[in-house]
């Protein structure tokens, strides 16, 4: 029986989109243990993007892969992180997520979400896919949940749109993060597989 | 028809509808949604192609932007 630490140490997961939900998602699962992150993102970090990444003012304008996978190496240098600077589309998705068990959706826009599931589901039903889906505003705490859907979960309220009214906000959105990163820690620990999952709705 | 939506079973007048009609039928408005009918995915382009009958189990989310 591996200890907790061997488990999480020999895991590789995917992070696709280092913004509010990957960045901090990965932060969580280095500092958890996992030994190997595979990061994807094309974009820079912005002055504004502080208000809820895990990012610092003096990386502004640096690619975020780059910054993500730095600030990982100043909590454990020993983590094996992969930085990828692209925009993930079916094949890359396929080439650079190949030995991630998991893999964490962390995009921007709705239409990037389907497109990473159905490429998961379709080419990767081996692996797992952890959505966050329902993250603005602030407040409604218990409205966050986690459902299963086969290899799928989804993590967030479904429900709350980031708009002019209801932006995304720290709190909020590292909260969701950390429910896919603990997701993560329960695959791994407690061996879940992808094929075996009955759907299980936590009303 | 009966069939389980989201975890409830809901009571139909039909025999069939194609995913695309059971969408608009059940008020699913938001234009990214993962269909899922007996634990395999549906694409969008299939929705009018793939039937759904009595005793199937469907699972319909809308996909929520923001990251």
């Amino acid at each position: 029986m591996k200890s907790r630490l061997e488990k999480l140490k020999g895991t590789c997961i995917g992070i696709a989109g280092c913004g509010g939900l990957g960045s901090n998602c990965a932060m969580a699962l280095a500092r958890a243990g996992v030994g190997h992150l595979v990061l994807a993102d094309f974009d820079v970090v912005t002055r504004e993007n502080l208000g809820r990444q895990y990012y610092f003012l003096d990386q502004v304008g640096q690619k975020k892969v780059q910054a993500l996978k730095d600030n990982i190496a100043r909590v454990d240098p020993g983590i094996n992180v992969e930085a990828h600077d692209l925009c993930l589309g079916p094949d890359e998705v396929l080439r650079i997520f190949k030995n991630c068990r998991v893999i964490i959706e962390a995009f921007d826009r709705a239409e990037m979400k389907l497109m990473l599931i159905e490429t998961v589901t379709e080419r990767f039903p081996d692996k797992f896919i952890i959505v966050g889906s329902g993250l603005a505003g602030y407040g409604a705490n218990n409205a966050l949940r986690t459902r299963r859907l086969g290899n799928l979960f989804i993590c967030g309220d479904e429900i709350s749109e980031v708009s002019e009214e209801t932006p995304p906000l720290a709190p909020r959105v590292g909260a969701v993060a950390a429910m896919q990163a603990n997701q993560v820690l329960e695959i791994v620990m407690d061996d879940l597989q992808p094929a075996s999952g009955d759907d299980v709705w936590d009303e | 028809m009966k069939i389980t939506l989201n975890n409830n079973e809901v009571s139909m007048a039909g025999e069939s509808f194609s995913v695309r009609e059971l969408l608009g039928l059940m008020k699913f408005t938001f234009p990214m949604i993962v269909v899922k009918v007996n634990g395999r995915l549906v694409r969008k382009e299939d929705y009018e192609r793939v039937f759904v009958g009595d005793g199937d189990f469907v699972e319909a989310i809308h996909l929520i932007s923001g990251g």
